[in-house]
Formats: structure tokens, sequence, C-alpha cells
């Protein structure tokens, strides 16, 4: 018998005489209370992690985004649809960039797929213009641009917005570790600086 | 590499150690107490939070009830994104999964994500044993790892140390393992931070192999979910081209929208945030995005055994965010170590035994005994886990365990109370031994009751005397 035939049948005869009915399960949680103005929550809640939150219109967009990456080298994802400030001193597309190659470069510039009010979070699913998950890891300045209509409520509303299928990363805040002595330090291995643009 | 549990002693001594250590104790309290108040200040923000309490004990139920059906629907999802899929049922050859693989690339070194049922199959150990070097990159990991010490937390490993013993393992210590630390680095824990990033960074951007664990892993989806604070996770999950993660089979849940009740519970009950820093998602392999050969090791390592027990089947809850270690007052002045394994606290006084069965081992089944059955830590629960029911179940099966054989004093002393209970002539006669035999007790014999308790005075006369006396109380 190999281990997994041996595990289910262990599963079985662990079970056998449980009552194996289906076991409901109550979703009152997902009725959530009005939140009142999601932008503005979501705002106050990145910036409680220690991000830098903008707030901004379509047509300020490229300001904002020049005035944070002036004088630096940014990976832009393919796919990636915004207008670029003639502020940055290198654009580069990720053309297979070894993990060696993005260490020095100094930003990443993405946008995301939904952003979370209550836990001032954002989501990638690296789908057009957020690029595979290497880039958003390794520089060490992050510049996620999220649109206010991808801001929804909570957990529950983003879950359901989200695909499985493609790879997701949630960012609430730059790197943090407090392991020491329970102090939190930002900027472990993540980037450092995380910037979040909300473009209303 | 890291210490290993093995031979700790069983509780009662392994405490009685621990509280002697007074460093230790002032580093507990001062955790505990504050991740205690950070968690109820997030907990408080949720309305809701009983109900998401339900849904996800309810969730877990219907998983561990039907569990090899969900297993099976896991296998299937994770072969259909591309992920190949190994079944082990014990340490060893979860261990022996995990080299086979390493060997097959020729890798000698391999980054490890935080994840403790790799510690609990003792991974580290069994890779070195053939030349494979396991670097943890969780900060507090790489402390104990560099420390060659062992882990006393769930969730802050290294709570037992403090910043200065931090920066004297790291300067002693790094330069073994890789880049040294800067000879003038002080204990700023931004700076031990920052010491920790440049020592892994090189090993994160080099690193062709990575094991993880996983937090859940979604039937429906074949999605794995690593929910983490510094990112190390995102580096080993993304960056080397080979990934082997270590699943225990409990960590299934049946589809991807159940976990909008388990990333609510788990930051919050955990760290007390909102939400952690980054948690990653990836469902089998993404062509051009992070491994492109992905594995996942489903690990039974007496779980069955645990699903067998009646009672004690909801401990396979656990979605190990340490809320009940961090409110247990016996946890609170003993810290890790006195547990003896990688499961500490209440959580672990449970798990442990369930895993390997009462009468396996002394140490084991000392844990069940460390507790004040106060409750706090049901209360705490986010999965609601009723551990002091189980405690006391597991009390009464350690016990079976050892019938037969040469009784233990408490055995004969009760065995010797119920003869002489039995009769009223016997009890007439131990009655009048009453003032005598408590004085007696208190000058020798009583020593261990009477440390922490009072003994109870002499009645003036035996109750029966005293009945007789006074007709029932009527004269």
């Amino acid at each position: 018998m190999n281990a997994r035939d041996e595990i289910l049948a262990s599963v079985r005869q662990a079970l056998d005489g449980a009552d194996r009915s289906r076991v409901p399960v109550d979703r009152a949680y997902r009725t959530a209370p009005g939140y009142g103005d999601l932008v503005a929550l979501f705002a106050e809640r990145v910036e409680d992690y220690r991000a830098v939150v903008h707030r901004t219109t379509g047509s300020a967009l490229v300001d904002v985004l020049g005035g944070i990456l002036a004088g630096h080298s940014v990976v832009v994802p393919h796919g990636f649809e915004h207008e670029l400030p003639g502020s940055i001193a290198r654009v580069l597309a990720d053309d297979d960039l070894s993990a060696a190659e993005l260490d020095v470069i100094d930003a990443v510039l993405t946008t995301a797929t939904v952003g979370i009010a209550v836990t001032g979070t954002v989501v990638l699913d690296h789908g057009p213009g957020q690029g595979r998950r290497a880039l958003s890891l390794v520089p060490d300045l992050h510049v996620c641009v999220v649109g206010a209509d991808q801001i929804v409520a909570d957990v529950p509303d983003a879950i359901a917005r989200l695909d499985p299928a493609r790879p997701q990363t949630w960012i609430s805040g730059p790197s943090a570790t407090s392991d020491i002595e329970l102090n939190r330090v930002e900027g472990v291995h993540g980037p450092r600086t995380l910037h979040v643009v909300v473009v209303e | 590499m890291t210490g290993t549990f093995v031979g700790m002693p069983a509780f009662p001594e392994a405490a009685r150690t621990a509280l002697a250590d007074s460093q230790l104790r002032t580093n507990l309290a001062r955790a505990t107490s504050t991740i205690r108040s950070k968690r109820s200040a997030a907990v408080a923000e949720v309305a809701e939070w009983e109900d998401l309490r339900l849904a996800g004990a309810a969730i877990k139920d219907e998983v561990l009830l039907h569990l090899d059906e969900y297993l099976i629907e896991l296998e299937q999802s994770l072969q259909d994104r591309g992920a190949v899929v190994h079944w082990a049922s014990d340490a060893a050859e979860a261990c022996s999964i995990v080299a086979g693989i390493a060997q097959s690339h020729h890798i000698d070194e391999v980054v490890k994500v935080k994840s403790m049922v790799t510690q609990e199959i003792g991974l580290n150990e069994a890779l070195a044993e053939v030349g494979v070097a396991a670097w943890e990159t969780d900060l507090a990991e790489l402390i104990v790892q560099l420390g060659d010490d062992l882990p006393s937390h769930i969730l802050v490993p290294a709570i037992h140390r403090n910043r200065a013993e931090i920066r004297d393992i790291f300067v002693s210590s790094m330069g073994k393992a890789g880049r040294p630390a800067p000879v003038d680095l002080t204990d700023e824990p931004a700076e031990l931070a920052e010491a920790a990033r440049t020592h892994l960074r090189e090993k994160f951007l080099r690193a062709k192999m990575a094991v993880s664990g996983a937090n859940f892993a979604v039937a429906e989806t074949g999605t794995l979910v690593v929910v983490e604070s510094e990112g190390n996770g995102r580096m080993c999950l993304t960056l080397p081209e080979v990934l082997v993660s270590v699943v225990g089979i409990e960590k299934v849940v049946p589809t991807w929208s159940d976990l909008d009740v388990f990333l609510q519970l788990l930051p919050r009950s955990s760290t007390g945030e909102r939400m952690n820093p980054y948690t990653s998602t990836w469902s089998g392999v993404t062509p051009g995005d992070g491994p492109q050969e992905v594995h996942v090791v489903l690990l039974d390592n007496g779980r069955t055994r645990a699903l067998a027990d009646e009672v004690g089947r909801q401990a396979l809850r656990c979605i190990r965010c340490s809320a009940c270690l961090n409110v247990c007052p016996v946890y609170e002045r003993t810290g890790g170590h006195a547990y003896g394994s990688v499961y500490p606290g209440p959580i672990g006084a449970i798990l442990n035994p369930l895993l390997k069965g009462p009468g396996h081992d002394e140490q084991t089944d000392s844990l069940p005994y460390a507790s004040t059955l106060c409750g706090a830590c049901f209360d705490a629960c986010p999965v609601r886990i009723d551990i002091p029911s189980i405690l006391v179940d597991l009390r009464a099966q350690v016990v079976d365990a050892h019938r037969g054989g040469v009784p233990k004093p408490e055995a004969a002393a009760m065995k010797m109370a119920s003869r002489t209970l039995s009769t009223s002539r016997r009890l007439r006669a131990v009655e009048r031994l009453t003032r005598p035999g408590l004085a007696l007790a208190r000058r020798i014999g009583a020593r261990a009751w009477t440390r922490a308790r009072d003994l109870p005075d002499a009645p003036p006369e035996p109750f029966r005397r005293w009945w007789q006396r006074t007709d029932g109380g009527r004269r």
C-alpha cells in the first residue's frame, strides 16, 4: 500500500461512526455594516501601516508619479497603461530580468486588482500592468496605482472579486517584523517603501 | 543547525527550570501582554467576530468530517494546475521526499519560509544528513538557527531572546552561515533587521529551491496560501526554480470563498493587525512567473489519529494563530521550551498527545496536566477549539493508558480511599483518625500539597459522633 492509500484508509477509519452529514456554515458575517466613504477609509488604513498614500485624479496622476519617481530607475510591467512621467531616470521593461538585475533597480510601478478599505490592503494578481511577482518584490520602492472604483469594503468583497487561478500578493504596508522584542521594525525583505496612489 | 526537542523532560520538571529564568519571564510577560492588548483591540473592531468564529469552526469541521473527499479533490486540483502531489504517512517519509527532490536537482542548499510542520518533521536535520543546507529566512527562525537554539513560541519563536542576545548571536554566527554581520553592529532592532536583510538577500537571490508550508490549501482550486510579514515568504515562493510545500492534511479548506473567513480570523488573532503585510497565494505553476516546478507533500504524521478522537478532533481546526499561547497564564510563565515541542502552549498540550497517542512517552503524557483549566484559551481561539474539555479528556486517556502494572502513588491512594469509603464500618474507623492524621500530615508527607495550599483543620469531633450525640442536630 502506498502512502496515499494508507492515509486515505486511515482517514476513513478515523471517521467510521462519525456523523458525516454536511456541516452548515452560516454566512451572516458577510453582511457588512455600511462603511461610508470607502476611499477615505482605505487611505486612512493604508497610511496606518506606514505606507505613503496619495489621492489624485486621472489628469494629475502623471505629476504625482513624477514626484515620487524622479531620478529613479523604474521597472514598468507590460500592460501598464498610465502615462509615465519624464522625471524617471531610466525606464526598464521586464525582459526576463534576473533577480540580481532586479536588485539594482530602484523602483517598480504597478497597478492593482483590488483595494480593501477596512484592512488597508492592495491585492495584485500579477496580470497586465502588475508584472510577475518578482518585479514587485525585489526593488526597494513599490509604487502602486489603484483606481477608486477598485476599492471594496472588506475581505469577503475582495475574495469575491479575485480569481484564485491567478497568483496573488496581498500587500498591507511595507514589510515589517516584530520578532525582536516585539518592536515593530519596518523594512525587512520586501520593498521598504510603499506608495499607494489612489486615482479618483 | 537548530537543537532538537528529543529528550526534553516532562513538563513539571522543564517548567521549574524555565520559571527560574527571570530574563525569560520578563521577556515573556512583556511579549504576551503586548500581543494580548493588540489582539483585543483588533478583535473589538469587528462587530461580526463571533459569526466569523462560528463560521471558521463550521468550515473546518466540514473539512475534517469529509477529509478523504477534500484531499482527493485537492490532489486533483493541484495536478490540474501542474503541481506534483506527494503523500507522506510520517515524518521520515516526508523528509525523504523533500531530500529526494533536492538531490534530483543536485541542489545543496534550500531556503525555507517559516513552517511549523517542517520543524515537526525535523526536516532541517534530515536534509543536513544528506548534505543539503536548509537556511531559515524568517527573522526569528534565523535567530534560533544561528543560535543553535529551539523555538519557544509559534508566532515569535525567538521571543525568549532580547536584543543584546540577538546581536551577539548575529555577530558570532552569521559569518559561519554566509555574509557576516557588521563588526560594529548595535542592538537597535532596526539595525538587527538590516543585518538580517543583507545576510539573507544573497541567499534569496541565488537559491534554486525553496521549502515552505502553507496556512491553507484550497481543495476546489488547488490554491496554497502563505501568510507572513517580512517578505521572506515572497522571496522563497517566487525567486527559486523549484518549490516544495509540506502541508498537513488538516490545512485544507473547501473553496476559495471560504478564505474570506480565515483571512479575517488569522491576522487579528495572531499579530493583532487588521491584515498582515504580505499574503501570497498560488495555484500550481504559473508560466513565466515564479517556480516552474511545484511540489506539494501532504502529511499525516499522526493527524489521522487525532481525527479518530471524537473529543480531540476539533484540535485539527487549529490555524496556528497562537492566540491561546498569549492568554495562557501557564505559558506566560514558563515559555515554550518547557512544553518540549514545536507546538507549545494550550494547543501544544492537546495536539502533541493527540498526534502521538496517550502512553507514548512520559513527556507527552505530562502535557495535558500543564494547565489550570481556566478556559482563557477557548475564549481566544478563533475557531472555537474547546481546549479545556480536550485537556480533561486527555487526562483520562493518560490515566487509562497506565492502568495495570505498579500503581502510581496517586492511583494507590485513590484505591485506598475507595475501599475506605465503601463501607460505613471502615469509614467510621478512619474518621476517628482524622485529627491525629491531619496533624501527622502537616508534619510529614503532605509537603507536595501544602506548598501551595492549606490543609483543612480537623473538626472537634467526627461527624457521626456529633450526629449521634445531638440526634442529628436536634438536641
